[in-house]
C-alpha cells in the first residue's frame, strides 16, 4: 500500500540506482587496494580509517537529505534517504568488523579492555548499537508495524548515534583536530537547520530569494 | 629464502651484505612470490607510487653488536609510515612534504652545563666518531613498530667531547624550527620547535644512538634528516628528529608531547606494556610489514631492553614515572 502511494518521477530509478552504485565507490576502491596490496604500511589501519570515515560521511549524508528537501522543495529526495542510511550502517559495520577480526584478532580480553577503558572506543561503539535498531527497523513492513509517530520518535536516535560517531573520531586525534572538526561544523549546521525557529525560514529560504527584485 | 637469511642474530651481518638494495626494496614481492599467501596482501613495493628517497651512501660502516634478530621492516615502509608533525599529522604528509627541507649545510650547537661549549657539523660528526650500523626495535606510542637498521653514532661518545659538568643532570635536545620548509611548522598543533629531553645516564647509555643513516644510507629527510636521536627503549617521539641543538641541563627539560597532553606522555615514555595510554593498550603492538592478517605481537618491557636499561631505573615507579 505505502509503495503504490508513492508516484515516482520518471527518472528517479536511475538517480537512485546511481546513488547506490556512487555510495558503493569507496567500498570498491579499498577492496581493489586490497587485493593489489596497495594499502601501505599499516594496511588495516587504512581499513579501518576509510571504512571509518565513509560511514561518518554517510551518516551526515542522510542528515543532510531532510533540510535538503525543506531549502528546495524536492520531496523526492527522502526517497534516498533510507538507502544512505544503511549504507552508512554498512561502512560502520566493516568499520566495527575489521576492528574486531583484524586489529583485535576477536581477542575478547583485549576488545572488553577497549570498551571499558578508552573513551573514544566507548562512544563510538555506543553510536554502533544506537544504528542497529534503526538499520533494523528501515523496511517499509517495520515502519508500518511500528506506526508513522512511533517510527519517527525512534529513529531521532541518528542525531545521537551522528554525535557519538564525531566524538569518537575527535577523541582519537592526537594533536591535529581539523578534519573532526569539518565533520562536527557539518553536523552542527544540519542539527541547527532542524530547529522549529529556523525551519520555516528554510522552507521559505527559495521564495523569498525568486520574489527579491532583481537590482535595477 | 629471503626471509630466513634476513634475520640474523646478534653476531651482527650488516643488512649491505646480505642483499642489494633492490632486493630490499623488492622484499614484500619476494615474500608474496614465494608463496606467504597472507604475506602477499601486503604493498608490493613495485606499485608504491611514491619513490621514498635517493640517498647517499654511508661510508665505512662499522659492524655493531646492537642487533636484533627480529625480521627487518621494509625500507618503504620505515620512508612511507612517519609521525613527523613539522610535515603534516598524516602518516603519509612526511614522505609527500619533506622533499622542500634542505637539511644540508648542518650543525648541531652544544650549550648548557659543559665545559667545552660550540658546535658541531654534520661532517664532522660522521667522520670524528665510528657510524655504526644497528639494528633496533622501534615501537610508536599509537601501538604499531617496526624493526629499523639504523646507521649512527654513539650519542655518549658525542656528548663526552663537550665535557658536561657535575650539573649536568639532564640533555635537552631541540629540532629545526623552518616553517618555510616545513609545511606543517606554519600551524599551531604542537608548540614549535619540538623539544625533548633525557636523562643525563640515558643520553650516556651505549644504546642511545644520533642516528645519520638507515638501511646503509644517509636519512631521507621524512625520517629526520640529517641527524636524530633514536632511544630505542622509549617510544618513538622520545626520539627527536633533525636536531640543531643540544642543551646539558641542572633541572628536567621540557618536552613538547608531555606539554602537550601530560596526563598522557610522561618525560620517561619508557616502552611498557603495563601503563596503558587512555588511547592505546599498550599490551601488544602491530609490527608492520605483517600484511592484513597479521596478528599483533606482545609488546616487551623496555621494547625487549630491559637487560639493558632496567637499572637505570632501580627503585623507580613506572607507572607515576611514565
Amino acid at each position: 500500500m505505502a509503495r503504490a502511494a508513492t508516484v515516482l518521477r520518471p527518472g528517479f530509478g536511475w538517480l537512485k540506482a546511481a546513488v547506490f552504485l556512487a555510495a558503493l565507490v569507496p567500498f570498491g576502491m579499498i577492496a581493489a587496494g586490497a587485493w593489489s596490496g596497495d594499502l601501505g604500511a599499516n594496511p588495516v589501519e587504512t581499513l579501518i580509517h576509510h571504512f571509518g570515515d565513509w560511514a561518518l560521511r554517510l551518516l551526515l549524508a542522510t542528515l543532510a537529505v531532510t533540510p535538503l528537501r525543506r531549502l528546495t522543495g524536492w520531496n523526492q529526495a527522502v526517497r534516498l534517504r533510507r538507502m544512505l542510511g544503511l549504507f552508512a550502517f554498512f561502512y560502520a559495520s566493516l568499520h566495527l568488523a575489521t576492528y574486531f577480526v583484524l586489529d583485535r584478532s576477536l581477542l575478547l580480553e583485549e576488545i572488553l579492555d577497549d570498551l571499558t577503558e578508552r573513551p573514544y572506543i566507548m562512544v563510538g561503539f555506543a553510536a554502533f548499537v544506537l544504528l542497529v535498531p534503526l538499520a533494523a527497523t528501515s523496511t517499509n513492513a517495520m515502519i508500518r508495524r511500528l506506526g508513522g509517530r512511533r517510527w519517527r520518535a525512534l529513529h531521532r536516535v541518528v542525531y545521537v548515534a551522528a554525535a557519538g560517531g564525531v566524538i569518537h573520531f575527535w577523541w582519537l586525534v592526537k594533536a591535529d583536530v581539523r578534519e573532526p572538526l569539518i565533520y562536527a561544523a557539518v553536523l552542527v549546521l544540519l542539527l541547527a537547520l532542524r530547529l522549529p525557529s529556523v525551519v520555516p525560514f528554510l522552507r521559505a529560504l527559495p521564495g523569498r530569494i525568486r520574489r527579491r527584485p532583481a537590482p535595477g | 629464502m629471503l626471509i630466513k637469511n634476513s634475520r640474523f642474530g646478534p653476531g651482527g651481518v650488516r643488512p649491505s651484505e646480505i642483499a642489494p638494495k633492490d632486493v630490499w626494496l623488492n622484499r614484500r614481492e619476494l615474500l608474496g612470490n614465494a608463496g606467504f599467501g597472507l604475506a602477499a596482501l601486503a604493498a608490493p613495493a613495485a606499485l608504491w607510487p611514491r619513490v621514498a628517497h635517493a640517498g647517499r651512501k654511508l661510508e665505512d660502516l662499522v659492524k655493531s653488536d646492537w642487533v636484533v634478530d627480529d625480521v627487518l621492516t621494509p625500507l618503504e615502509d620505515i620512508t612511507t609510515y612517519n609521525n613527523f608533525y613539522e610535515f603534516g599529522t598524516g602518516k603519509d604528509d612526511p614522505s609527500r612534504y619533506a622533499g622542500a627541507f634542505k637539511p644540508l649545510p648542518w650543525s648541531i650547537q652544544v650549550h648548557g652545563e659543559c665545559e667545552d661549549r660550540g658546535t658541531i657539523d654534520y661532517e664532522d660528526l660522521i667522520g670524528s666518531f665510528p657510524v655504526e650500523e644497528r639494528i633496533y626495535r622501534f615501537r610508536c606510542v599509537e601501538a604499531w613498530s617496526m624493526v629499523v637498521p639504523w646507521a649512527g653514532v654513539s650519542l655518549a661518545s658525542v656528548l663526552q667531547r663537550f665535557r658536561p659538568t657535575s650539573k649536568a643532570k639532564y640533555v635537552a635536545f631541540e629540532t629545526v624550527y623552518r616553517p618555510e620548509e616545513m609545511r606543517g611548522q606554519k600551524r599551531g598543533f604542537l608548540d614549535w620547535p619540538y623539544v625533548e629531553g633525557l636523562r643525563i645516564d640515558e643520553a650516556m647509555h651505549p644504546l642511545s644512538l644520533l642516528a645519520v643513516g638507515v638501511y646503509g644510507e644517509e636519512l631521507p629527510n621524512q625520517n629526520g634528516a640529517p641527524v636524530r636521536l633514536v632511544v630505542p627503549w622509549k617510544y618513538g617521539y622520545k626520539s627527536i628528529k633533525s636536531i640543531v641543538s643540544i642543551t646539558f641541563t641542572e633541572d628536567e627539560p621540557p618536552t613538547t608531547w608531555n606539554r602537550q597532553a601530560p596526563h598522557e606522555y610522561g618525560f620517561y615514555s619508557n616502552v611498557n606494556p603495563e601503563r596503558p595510554h587512555p588511547r592505546w593498550s599498550q599490551a601488544r603492538e602491530r609490527r608492520l610489514g605483517g600484511g592484513l592478517f597479521a596478528r599483533k605481537i606482545p609488546t616487551l618491557k623496555f621494547n625487549g631492553y630491559e637487560k639493558e636499561v632496567a637499572s637505570l631505573y632501580a627503585g623507580m615507579d613506572l607507572i607515576e614515572h611514565h
